[in-house]
């Protein structure tokens, strides 16, 4: 994204453009985000600073916040995953066929963003819950979902197809199907067309959504508490155990446990961020 | 998509509109704030209404009292971030001590201004089990035997569930003699046996009366004869232990903001009147047992069983200065119960 069009620009500070008003917007852009993004992030590390590394450091080794974090970033990878193989098909159902109720379809992808985290989490534990709908087919086949790191899995599916879906969809509509005849002229049976033609156009769109899909699902609190199970070492996910630090009135443990999933997030946001500049490079057109 | 941007549009403002009809609603010559726990709403409800009247009619001033309702400790976190709460009525006497401690809102003395430690009503912590009591389950002792899973919410994160842990601890003390090695044990295999570590109390009694999981669940006495009401008596039996613990929900005028406002006479005399025959009645009606008995008719009283009840200020706990850090702070008792799985 920024850092990558920064790269393509050859590190040169201005480049000269004919659309005016660049200093002025220039100067609102970064005033903007210093006050929305940078002074809050700031405050995380100035909070957490006040521990010194050998505090910080305890927490970070704690097994307890490791575990914690394996199962967050675990169960949002996962999910980040399910999402990006499903999200393509709704995209690509959505965009290429057109069928009665397709308007209404599309309006239900875009209820996980509106619908409180916290709703959804109890209606997940409902349906998944030994006694619920779903729940008592599964427990005569021994599967457990709800209170079960399945259950985080299955709440942060939901909360993170939107972002696949939207993110995929408008360059799913770019490409044209003139592309795939050709491919099809040239020889090109179906699997072809959709691996070599259909999916390096899409993939870095499909990188998009599943980085969004995955940062909002580890920083997930409000759905995943109500079906986790929240049971230390099994499925305690890491933003409980700042919530838990936050009741001990205990704010820069909070902070440090947060701190280290930012650090953790945006290593991988920016690996991500590499592939897609990558994948752009290799196939010459993208998002 | 525009379809769905635009009820959602509609939504927020019909929200909007709510919220400004409550507020212009709820316009009166004295507004105050209760900041509170999650299970007084009914409690609340109740007795706002009559200290509303009662404070008419003796000092011809309106009165609204707004409610807050919230985990205790993330209620007392709100007042101490700033929440304009003119008295705090909590689950514990740990969170306003932190109110305390972290900002200064309050006085050191609020534990001396009222009467009972300044709490107007007590509960306890009773078990809460299905209908006929299939796993027979009598005692705290029965909590760990083979094959019973127990409910309860997670004592970091709730002020009900350090109750609860509590209570299991003073039976475990009386029973091993004070063997602490042994009651730590008991203690661990207590929680080994919760499947569910729900966040708050509400969540817990849902996972028990709705989601149908565990044999029992470890609730506020106040809170299992509100889930006999609500889900119907015929489910579920409450099961009195022979021993628990005297649960003693504080109650404290938030000095600095009182003070800021202009609002201490009728703050001071809203939890003063927690006192009073009414308050007390309506404290009885709504399953908190009140601090003063007599002034409540015996038929609201016969709902309260007997038991043997150990308070914070025994020497085994030694008061919530010393039990908080050392059960539940971090690296304390509980943190100590669970290990990863591998060296189990």
């Amino acid at each position: 994204m920024a850092a990558t069009s920064l790269s393509r620009s050859g590190w040169q500070f201005r480049r000269p453009s004919i659309i005016p008003g660049f200093g002025l917007t220039l100067g609102f852009t970064i005033a903007y985000l210093t006050l929305i993004i940078l002074i809050p992030l700031a405050g995380i590390v100035w909070r957490t600073s006040g521990l010194g590394f050998q505090g910080f450091w305890a927490i970070a080794s704690d097994q307890r916040v490791q575990r914690a974090l394996e199962i967050s970033f675990g169960t949002s990878f996962i999910a980040a995953l399910i999402n990006v193989v499903f999200g393509t098909l709704v995209a690509w159902v959505l965009v290429r066929y057109h069928f009665p109720g397709r308007r209404i379809v599309d309006a239900a992808v875009d209820l996980p963003f509106a619908l409180p985290t916290a709703v959804a989490g109890i209606a997940l534990a409902a349906i998944y819950a030994p006694n619920g709908w779903v729940g008592q087919l599964l427990a005569p086949l021994g599967i457990k979902v709800a209170f079960t790191p399945v259950g985080i899995v299955v709440a942060l599916v939901f909360i993170g197809l939107p972002f696949v879906v939207r993110t995929v969809q408008p360059v799913m509509e770019e490409i044209d199907r003139e592309v795939e005849e050709a491919a099809a002229t040239l020889g090109a049976n179906r699997f072809q067309t959709i691996s070599r033609v259909i999916l390096p156009g899409l993939a870095p769109a499909i990188l998009t959504g599943f980085a969004l899909a995955f940062a909002r699902a580890v920083g997930e609190y409000g759905s995943v508490i109500f079906i986790a199970g929240n049971i230390p070492f099994v499925s305690e996910i890491a933003p409980l155990l700042i919530v838990i630090r936050l009741e001990e009135f205990d704010y820069q443990g909070a902070t440090a446990i947060a701190a280290i999933m930012l650090v953790l997030s945006f290593a991988m946001l920016f690996v991500i961020n590499l592939i897609q500049a990558w994948s752009r490079r290799r196939y010459g057109y993208g998002v | 998509m525009t379809l769905n941007r635009r009820s959602i549009f509609y939504a927020v403002a019909v929200a909007a509109t709510l919220q400004f009809g409550a507020s212009g609603f709820a316009y009166a010559d004295t507004t105050l704030l209760n900041v509170s726990y999650d299970p007084t709403r009914e409690l609340y409800k109740e007795y706002n209404a009559a200290f509303a009247k009662h404070w008419q009619a003796e000092s011809g001033e309106a009165v609204t009292i707004q409610q807050s309702h919230g985990g205790s400790g993330k209620q007392a976190r709100a007042v101490i971030d700033g929440l304009e709460a003119d008295v705090v009525t909590l689950a514990l006497e740990s969170d306003i001590n932190a109110i305390v401690e972290k900002s200064g809102k309050i006085n050191k003395d609020w534990r001396t201004r009222y009467e009972h430690n300044s709490s107007p009503y007590t509960s306890t912590i009773v078990f809460l089990v299905r209908k006929g009591n299939p796993k027979g389950i009598k005692d705290w002792g029965d909590l760990v035997k083979d094959g019973v899973e127990v409910i309860t919410p997670n004592p970091k994160t709730s002020g009900g569930a350090r109750w609860n842990y509590l209570a299991a601890w003073a039976w475990a003390n009386s029973e091993y003699g004070g063997d602490e090695a042994k009651v730590k044990g008991y203690i661990g295999e207590l929680f080994r046996h919760v499947p569910v570590l729900d966040t708050g109390a509400r969540g817990s009694t849902t996972t028990f009366a709705q989601r149908q999981l565990g044999d029992v669940l470890l609730a506020w006495e106040n809170e299992a004869f509100l889930v006999g009401k609500e889900f119907g008596a015929d489910q579920f039996d409450i099961v009195i232990p022979p021993q628990s613990i005297l649960a003693e929900p504080p109650v404290a005028v938030v000095d600095a903001n009182v003070d800021a406002k202009g609002t201490r006479k009728a703050a001071e005399a809203y939890l003063a009147y927690l006192y009073s025959p009414e308050g007390q009645q309506i404290a009885a009606r709504n399953f908190y047992r009140p601090s003063k008995p007599e002034l409540v008719p015996a038929e609201e009283l016969k709902r309260f069983p007997e038991l043997k009840l150990v308070t914070i200020d025994d020497p085994i706990f030694g008061g919530w200065a010393k039990a908080q850090p050392y059960h539940f702070g971090d690296g304390g008792v509980f943190d100590q119960i669970y290990k990863p799985a591998s060296s189990n």
